[in-house]
């Protein structure tokens, strides 16, 4: 009866999903307008397990519709769903508990309780044999650092404190699959390299299938090795994060300080975008390594500091848009 | 779930079960079951966590026995005016009151955290309850899990206990069972009715109103007797709600009062059956409200 999901087959499996909402909007006094919004428009894509996917795109594109149809929170307008080989939106209960979620914007902890009785809770309402839960428990409190914050209600802890308090809740189960929405949304830069580092262990030691949201681009190109790109509820990228920038053809920013105001910089594999004042902005491939650069400028021109800024994720799916409807 | 029950029914029927309660979709009484398992697990947690602040416990306990105890006050009142009201006297007026108040705690014991869907589902919190293994209705029941609502049945059991001492009734075995009969059977309509009212709130999230309408104005309604009021009240009370069927009918057969509108006196031992038909249809109420949310997730 049980499936092996080592093989080809996947472990996460979408055949043509679609996800249809109506949306009532006011014209008039009285009368209403009904359009049909497709969120999810069609998506197909299979996870092995153990894999580690980055599923991005911009606000509204239909990250959060496909992972609430993954979970079985949402039933989806037409085509196929199985996840563990599981159809979540007929086996919701069943298939909790074999996931784990964490919203990054929503708690899934009691949020005028102690952490300590949340997870107490959690222990009883999955059936967590009890050795289990010491040792997860042990676990996660070493690795998210939750050693003094079990007795705090959960609404004193701080953003990155109950995230990491909501990561570990949904683990205490040994969930095969984790998703991640947002996870590090809002979060400090230590924060921020806690959570990464615990999920890449997760993921290496325990093989949990993780899919995860992001809009950090930082997130995906640390954790994972396939990213997903989905606009207006359709799936427009799914290979490497590096092949992501050769696609939308995306550009890092080499910001030079120079002595004193010059005329546009001029050096081969890179073009001025901006100038201001003595600051200057150098836009060159994001698949190019910037030390030849940086070594022609301060050759030829008198600099006094630089940075190089990352592409971030709403540009590069922006231009990889560009370029499609220019074709 | 076919193939499960399918390939364990030879092995044998007790077998059988178990193997589908535990890898097919949840059955109906295994749902049951789960969710009064899950109830019970949120319920002590929050009732370990009310019991870390006793003191507050206990006046917070008080202010909702006294809070509901004014009701009765304005009772005694009126009776220093009069010696009858709509024909009853005042230990008759309390029977009423202290059975319809009892019923109504128990379920607002119970049930009394369901007006907080409609928030759930305006803030999105709702789908946290929905990635757990364990039925939604129960997480939402037992959310808050308020024992301080025990200051309701206690006054209520008081005002029937003094009822019970100065009511001078001719008892029979048949009116004895009536007692608990009426007062699970009223908890369970007013627990329907509470759940029904939650499950509206999936369409539109400030019904709560409309239901407290129900359920509050519905107790005060029957802690008098129904001849004080109009009589196109009493019948839309009758049937189209429940109401009578938790309080009236059967207090009147204890009581040995004429029926209002001429209804037979058999109807006095419908309660448990119109408690059952309430649960019921709150239920597929509930079950129609969850698939729409998750159909159109709002």
């Amino acid at each position: 009866m049980e499936t092996d999901f080592t093989g080809h087959e996947g472990f996460i499996e979408l055949d043509g999903v679609e996800k249809v909402f109506d949306v009532r909007r006011r014209k008039g006094r009285l009368r209403r307008e009904k359009t049909q919004v497709r969120a999810v428009d069609g998506i197909s894509f299979s996870v092995p397990r153990g894999e580690m996917v980055g599923y991005i795109g911009p606000n509204g594109a239909g990250k959060s519709t496909t992972i609430k149809m993954l979970t079985g929170i949402l039933t989806p307008s037409g085509g196929r769903v199985r996840v563990a080989g599981i159809d979540p939106a007929r086996e919701r209960t069943r298939l909790a508990q074999r996931i784990g979620v964490v919203f990054g914007q929503r708690t899934t902890l009691w949020w005028d309780l102690p952490l300590r009785d949340s997870y107490r809770l959690m222990h009883r309402m999955y059936r967590i044999p009890d050795e289990r839960f010491k040792v997860n428990m042990a676990r996660c409190v070493d690795l998210l650092d939750l050693g003094g914050l079990l007795d705090v209600p959960v609404r004193q802890l701080s953003l990155g404190q109950r995230m990491r308090g909501d990561i570990a809740a949904a683990l205490l189960h040994d969930p095969e699959v984790l998703y991640l929405d947002e996870p590090t949304i809002g979060l400090d830069v230590i924060s921020k390299a806690k959570v990464r580092d615990f999920l890449r262990d997760l993921n290496a030691e325990r093989g949990t299938t993780v899919l995860l949201t992001t809009h950090d681009l930082t997130d995906i190109e640390q954790l994972c090795k396939r990213v997903m790109v989905i606009d207006h509820g359709r799936l427009v990228y799914d290979g490497t994060p590096g092949g992501l920038h050769e696609v939308g053809e995306s550009e890092r920013t080499l910001v030079v300080d120079l002595e004193r105001e010059l005329p546009p910089v001029e050096v081969a594999g890179a073009r001025v975008v901006k100038v201001e004042g003595p600051r200057q902005w150098l836009a060159f491939p994001a698949s190019v390594s910037a030390a030849p650069l940086v070594a022609a400028v301060a050759q030829r021109y008198p600099l006094v500091d630089l940075s190089v800024r990352e592409p971030d994720i709403e540009a590069v799916i922006a231009k990889m848009y560009a370029d499609r409807s220019a074709l | 779930m076919s193939e499960t029950a399918g390939t364990a029914g030879t092995a044998g029927a007790a077998g059988a079960a178990k193997t589908a309660g535990a890898a097919g979709p949840v059955r109906p009484v295994g749902r049951l079951r789960s969710g009064v398992r899950a109830y019970g697990l949120i319920a002590a947690m929050w009732i370990r966590s009310t019991m870390a602040y006793r003191a507050s416990f206990v006046m917070t306990a008080f202010g909702n026995f006294a809070a509901t105890g004014l009701d009765f006050v304005g009772i005694l009142l009126m009776f220093s005016h009069v010696d009858a009201l709509g024909g009853y006297t005042l230990p008759e007026v309390a029977f009423l009151y202290g059975t319809a108040g009892t019923a109504f705690g128990l379920s607002d014991l119970v049930m009394g955290s369901m007006d907080r869907l409609g928030r759930r589902v305006r803030d999105g919190t709702l789908d946290t309850l929905l990635v757990r293994p364990v039925p939604v209705l129960a997480q939402i029941a037992a959310d808050r899990f308020a024992l301080r609502r025990l200051g309701r049945i206690t006054q209520g059991l008081l005002v029937l206990g003094y009822a019970l001492v100065a009511l001078d009734i001719a008892w029979t075995p048949l009116k004895i069972l009536m007692l608990p009969v009426m007062v699970l059977s009223g908890a369970a309509v007013f627990s329907a009715v509470f759940v029904a009212g939650a499950a509206f709130q999936f369409w539109a999230q400030d019904a709560s109103e409309v239901q407290n309408s129900f359920t509050y104005g519905g107790t005060t309604l029957l802690q008098y007797p129904p001849t004080v009021f109009a009589k196109d009240l009493v019948r839309g009370v009758t049937f189209v709600l429940p109401l009578a069927f938790v309080n009236w009918l059967p207090a009147l057969y204890v009581l040995d009062r004429p029926y209002p509108l001429d209804l037979p006196s058999w109807l006095a031992f419908l309660p448990p059956l119109v408690a059952v038909v309430c649960c019921a249809l709150a239920g597929a109420a509930w079950r129609v409200g969850l698939r729409s949310y998750r159909s159109t997730g709002s």
